[in-house]
């Protein structure tokens, strides 16, 4: 599954990339095999707020669908 | 050792929100200067290192960055210092790398970065109060042997560890050699052999850094494009490089953050010691889960805009009121101590008058960048752009164009510095293309001025004041049309989403009262500047404009003033005469019909005078120009006299407000709420008698001067900040256009209405 379709409150992996994910969001750590955390979606629905390695990111969905992700 | 470089340049390196510029000022201590970058709008904030006795030493403040591949104006800026690639500035003597202990892992990124451009590199590692606080703890001396450069933890904001930092500095490591991350085997095919190229062409570079600049050139435009100077064959080779790894459809986009994140990982494991309260729900969370609320969040937004705006347009009164009695005694103090003539009018009435009228603007901008600077120092800045993200969005703007857009409500100088920070291009330029459409402070002498002069002052319902609401109908109106050009911009020119918007929400943070207020000063500072240089020059000009060539007035006009004024003398003499006679009982009687003809004798001297001095302005450079230029303007409802002002003011909006108390001789202390022009504008008439300013023709003007952009230093900055002329060319020409269709609607319609 995609990153974008992970409920708020879950967490997964990141497995792999669907189309080209934007080069910033692998250079803040979103490789293959890093655990990502959905924790909210802003008031109107996008973008939404991930947490990941420690930190939180705010990523516009249809960026977030690029990644994928193995929910755990 | 005694025979080590002397290091003169240091420069402070690190990823945006990990206590950078606090670190940077208890280097540097007060001896910080802010100036720009050649060519580029970004701020090049640096001070002399204190406490060093090995002669003066540069710290420069670098813009953050979270990757050494720039993806916006300030990261280039960046790269550029640490790559030695900027014009007059070579690469500096030592590299800090500041790194938020909290944060590792993320942070290490930029740090293998930097260690692979081989210089001289010490790591600061900050926050670890904030880390210790957190439950975790970083083994510096063990980083430091997996990176191979010395690692210092310190508090910055506390202050410890500085010392220990300025002696790493001082008694720099040797050049870093990197750290050996493995890039994807199908990719590293190409590295190596290319940095062998790179070798050929510039065997001065360390082998870190070619092979840093092979990789960089096969997955960055901006990387690989200075070579294609420096090193043509490297930079053929890169492009042949490009073409084979897309042909076996390599992941090349994403070797470089795999491989040192791979790297990364287990070293931050290892030097990493967690305690079960860093998993804790923290505060920021906690803050977060009402700030970014589906329902408290917009609310609260909202309130802190009404706040911002209350303050900017009430609690500044005072101040604003203080400036303008002050900019008043200066003015009555140089008419005193001048002799009267030439001189002192273009002084008083031209320059001081000018400068007062940006001065009085002064305790806006400071609330202004007090608020800005009070959301981007606590966190709250990055929420607003999570909020309002996806709004902004359906007109075509991004989240980050919130700041920007914001920060132009006091000028539109600093909204278009702030859009450096959209990463995505085209976001940026639709960003700065509408900026100046947003109501900004200089347009509020214009507003006040025709507002109070034909909005009536009474109230809707007794609550909401019609002027206030005009006032408020301006700013909305501007908005609007920023959003409308957004959209048009984005639907017909930057056609497509494409744009990236990936932010960090940092924790929030006490914000710290001393580097905020030094920031409004520098800022205000420079507005203040920027501003009177060009407000005193021109008022000069247009005084002189006004008042230049002087022609001998037609006979009968003179000898009218003369009449006038022999007869307002004739009775002022009699009064004296009577009061001398002695004869009581004449005197109530007599005394009162002869002060009322003075009173008569003067007010038609009065006439007579400004019909004089009518008739010089209208035949005057301006007014020759005015009268030329009338056919145009005439449909939008506007005479020579506004026509003319409306030419001078697009140099500067508020010259209007100036030029008009020039043309219409209102007296030394015109401004926008002088009693003497407002009276003068409402009581101006046609030769015919019909009114030059109905309430009609005012809309007509101050929608006007919601669409123009009538202001040199925007087009100047815009410039600077794109590079280039057209953009700045076509913000101009499609105010214009907004400007005067609407203002051409207005008036025709209105007329049409039967309302003018």
């Amino acid at each position: 599954m995609s990153l974008d379709t992970l409920a708020v409150g879950t967490r997964g992996t990141v497995s792999g990339y669907a189309g080209d994910p934007p080069a910033r969001l692998l250079e803040l750590g979103l490789v293959p095999g890093t655990p990502v955390e959905v924790v909210r979606l802003a008031p109107l629905g996008d973008p939404m707020e991930i947490g990941v390695r420690g930190f939180y990111l705010s990523v516009r969905k249809a960026e977030a669908a690029a990644v994928l992700v193995e929910e755990v | 050792m005694e025979t080590a470089v002397r290091v003169r340049t240091v420069a402070l390196a690190g990823n945006p929100n990990v206590g950078k510029t606090t670190l940077f000022n208890a280097l540097t201590g007060a001896t910080q200067k802010v100036a720009n970058y050649p060519g580029v709008t970004v701020e090049r904030v640096s001070g002399r290192l204190a406490g060093g006795d090995a002669g003066p030493v540069e710290v420069v403040d670098l813009p953050g960055t979270y990757s050494l591949h720039p993806k916006s104006v300030d990261e280039r800026v960046a790269f550029d210092a640490l790559a030695g690639r900027l014009p007059g500035e070579p690469a500096p003597d030592v590299v800090v790398c500041v790194v938020d202990a909290t944060n590792l892992e993320r942070n290490l990124y930029l740090v293998t970065q930097i260690l692979d451009l081989g210089l001289p590199t010490v790591v600061a590692l900050n926050m670890t109060d904030a880390a210790e606080a957190a439950g975790i703890s970083v083994n510096a001396a063990s980083l430091a042997t997996w990176l191979g450069a010395p690692v210092v933890p310190v508090a910055a904001r506390e202050g410890e560890g500085i010392d220990r930092l300025r002696r790493a500095v001082l008694d720099p490591p040797a050049p870093a050699a990197g750290v050996a991350w493995d890039v994807m085997p199908a990719v590293d095919a190409h590295v190596g052999p290319l940095a062998d190229a790179l070798a050929a062409e510039a065997p001065d570079l360390p082998p870190t850094r070619r092979r840093f600049e092979a990789l960089g050139a096969l997955t960055s435009d901006l990387l690989l494009e200075p070579w294609a100077a420096e090193a043509p064959a490297f930079h053929r080779a890169a492009l042949d490089a490009r073409q084979a790894l897309a042909d076996t459809s390599a992941p090349v986009g994403m070797a470089e953050m795999t491989g040192r994140y791979a790297w990364i990982g287990p070293v931050a494991q290892a030097v990493t010691t967690r305690t079960a309260a860093a998993d804790e729900r923290t505060l920021s969370d906690r803050i977060d889960a009402v700030v970014t609320h589906r329902v408290w969040g917009p609310l609260i937004f909202g309130a802190v805009l009404l706040v911002i705006f209350q303050a900017v347009f009430s609690w500044a009164v005072p101040a604003m009121d203080a400036i303008e009695w002050a900019m008043g005694l200066a003015g009555d103090g140089l008419r005193a101590a001048l002799p009267d003539g030439v001189l002192e009018d273009v002084l008083v009435e031209g320059a001081l008058t000018g400068v007062g009228n940006v001065l009085v603007f002064l305790p806006q901008i400071l609330l202004l960048f007090f608020f800005l600077g009070l959301m981007e120092d606590t966190g709250y800045m990055a929420r607003t752009a999570f909020i309002m993200d996806r709004a902004m969005r359906r007109v075509g703007l991004s989240g980050g164009s919130v700041v920007p857009m914001l920060s132009a409500y006091a000028c539109a100088i600093p909204g278009i510095m702030a859009a450096r920070t959209l990463a995505d291009e085209r976001d940026r330029i639709i960003t700065i293309m509408v900026v100046p459409l947003q109501g900004c402070s200089a347009r509020l002498p214009v507003y006040v001025l025709f507002i109070a002069a034909f909005i009536p002052a009474g109230s809707f319902l007794g609550v909401v004041g019609y002027q206030g609401l005009a006032m408020t109908s301006l700013y909305v109106l501007g908005t609007l049309m920023a959003f409308v050009a957004a959209w048009v911009l984005r639907r017909f020119v930057f056609k497509g989403e494409g744009s990236s918007f990936v932010m960090e929400l940092p924790p929030y943070r006490m914000p710290q009262p001393r580097y905020l207020w030094r920031r409004m000063r520098d800022r205000a500072r420079v507005f203040v500047v920027r501003a009177g240089k060009i407000i005193f020059g021109l008022s000069i000009v247009l005084w002189v404009l006004a008042s230049y060539p002087k022609t001998d007035p037609p006979p009968a006009l003179a000898a009218g003033v003369e009449a006038a004024e022999e007869a307002a003398a004739r009775a002022r003499q009699a009064l004296v005469d009577i009061d001398l006679s002695g004869r009581a009982e004449l005197q109530e009687t007599e005394r009162a019909s002869i002060a009322s003809a003075l009173e008569a004798a003067d007010a038609e001297a009065l006439v007579a005078q400004n019909a004089l001095a009518g008739w010089q302005v209208r035949n005057s450079y301006i007014g020759r120009f005015g009268r030329a230029i009338e056919p145009v303007m005439r449909p939008l409802g506007f005479d020579w006299k506004i026509s003319a002002g409306i030419v001078a003011s697009f140099a500067a909006r508020e010259v209007i407000v100036s030029a008009l108390a020039t043309i219409y001789s209102a007296g030394a202390d015109a401004d926008e709420e002088s009693l003497a022009l407002r009276d003068a504008i409402q009581a101006d008439t046609y030769p015919d008698g019909t009114p030059v300013f109905t309430p009609l023709v005012a809309v007509s003007l101050l929608v006007f001067f919601v669409f123009a952009l009538q202001c040199m230093s925007t087009l100047a900055i815009a410039r600077r900040e794109l590079n280039s002329w057209l953009w700045p060319a076509v913000m101009w020409g499609y105010m214009f256009l907004l400007a005067y269709g609407f203002s051409f609607a207005i008036y025709q319609g209105g007329k049409l209405l039967g309302w003018g």
